[in-house]
């Protein structure tokens, strides 16, 4: 039996876990929105943050997926649910890309447009809603992009500690030596990462501002 | 009658040591337009950031309107005193009329107000109110320089600080300017420091000259003073500009 015929046959059961894969990324990657955005704009506010922050964002990164996953069962309320610990870690892989494009894209507005802003007596919280955000939304969609192209590639690892997505066929193609199987994961997830970059490149040059 | 912005023995420096501007006492009168003359890295610039407390001085004192400016409200401060750059610092995502209306806006101006008051400014820098509607990227960088200064007139403040603002256009853009600038102040009267390297500028434009070097005031006088002046380092700057204009006049 070939991947296409599998898929076709148990197209319900492929309809739910890509949902639950688009479920899991889009839970942690609104999650990574809400708390790297923040951290972005507060390093660039005050830089004692940036190195501690920018570090444990970049460690965190470094720690491989799998053993992240298992390093956090042990957490109360979190280890509980495989879901939420899935999008714990998720969330916390989502994290780098968003916190150092937040920053990155802060930092490039053009000084001297930050200069005339705070000279005509721009609050700093005028400064950063009317100028400095609207000119790094680009980058920071940019981080958006990249973290969700990540995350769905990281999802399907979430299926080894029975957080679903579609790496159950995955890891069941593979105790199958299955690759129809494995390809009934693989292919969606790979058509969801694309859709996202197109997605997320076409939102970022329409947020990208007008440039001298 | 009381001095605009008074600077008191002010010193400053990166780190505190007070090596960039350096014990500055002067005076710049209500309505004059004050130069601050001097080759780069002469600390004039850093001066002129004092004044709207972009910099704050490592020791002395700084009064505008005979009052400290750590009793001012900052922000209020800054709103009343126009800036304009030499890199003009339009902001690229704004319209011209939303860059211009933007102190106005902050201070909650009804939209209709605004939008007379951007016509009205365009018209005063000389440009055509059709532009109202671009980004800045679509303007020439004498209509950038001019929206520059619109914006800076925008709340109609008693002060403007100006940075080399002609310093990055063409000889002929930069020209035109200078003329629309001395009419433009003999109508409205702002008290105005403004800084540069140019002389013949310095000359064009100030009231008085203020020549800077090292982070100290060399001198400060009229320009017909300054003209006849015998301070060596006036001497120099003279030569300099003279010595100029003959060279590229024998050329053959």
């Amino acid at each position: 039996m070939n991947v296409w015929q599998f898929m076709l046959q148990n197209r319900v059961e492929v309809a739910e876990l890509t949902w639950e894969h688009i479920w899991l990324v889009g839970i942690s990657i609104l999650l990574a929105v809400a708390i790297g955005i923040p951290l972005g704009i507060l390093i660039t506010r005050w830089p004692a943050f940036n190195k501690p922050v920018l570090g444990t964002a970049n460690v965190i990164q470094t720690i491989p997926s799998l053993a992240l996953f298992g390093f956090l069962l042990p957490a109360p309320w979190i280890g509980a649910r495989a879901d939420r610990l899935a999008i714990l870690a998720l969330t916390l892989y989502a994290l780098l890309p968003l916190i150092r494009n937040t920053y990155a894209g802060i930092k490039g507005v053009d000084p001297a447009v930050v200069e005339a802003g705070r000279g005509m007596g721009l609050t700093d919280r005028q400064l950063l809603f009317q100028v400095e955000l609207p000119l790094a939304m680009g980058v920071i969609i940019a981080g958006v992009r990249v973290a969700t192209v990540l995350l769905i590639g990281l999802t399907t690892i979430a299926a080894a500690i029975g957080a679903g997505g579609l790496g159950e066929y995955i890891f069941r193609g593979l105790a199958m030596v299955n690759n129809a199987v494995i390809l009934a994961g693989a292919i969606p997830a790979a058509i969801l990462a694309l859709l996202a970059d197109v997605g997320f490149g076409w939102l970022q040059r329409r947020l990208s501002p007008h440039l001298a | 009658m009381e001095a605009a912005i008074e600077f008191r023995h002010v010193s400053y420096g990166a780190n505190g040591t007070g090596d960039i501007v350096r014990d500055l006492s002067l005076e710049i009168r209500r309505g004059e337009t004050l130069v601050l003359l001097g080759r780069s890295g002469s600390g004039k610039t850093t001066t002129l950031k004092l004044i709207n407390h972009l910099l704050t001085p490592s020791s002395g004192e700084i009064r505008i309107d005979g009052r400290p400016i750590r009793d001012w409200d900052i922000i209020r401060l800054r709103r009343m005193i126009g800036y304009v750059i030499q890199e003009v610092g339009l902001f690229p995502h704004f319209t011209i009329a939303r860059n211009i209306g933007l102190v106005p806006k902050v201070e909650n101006w009804p939209a209709d107000r605004i939008q007379k008051r951007v016509e009205e400014l365009l018209d005063l820098v000389g440009l055509d109110g059709q532009i109202a509607k671009r980004y800045p990227h679509q303007l020439s960088g004498g209509q950038r320089q001019r929206v520059g200064v619109a914006r800076a007139l925008a709340a109609d403040p008693p002060i403007l600080l100006m940075d080399e603002p002609f310093g990055a256009l063409d000889p002929l853009t930069r020209s035109e300017l200078q003329k629309e600038f001395l009419a433009l102040q003999t109508r409205l009267q702002k008290t105005i420091v403004f800084v540069t390297h140019d002389l013949h500028e310095a000359l064009i434009l100030g009231t008085r000259i203020a020549l800077i070097d090292t982070g100290q005031l060399v001198t400060l006088q009229s320009r017909n003073e300054f003209l006849s002046s015998q301070e060596p380092l006036v001497v120099a700057y003279k030569e300099a500009f003279q010595t100029d204009l003959n060279d590229s006049g024998k050329r053959p």
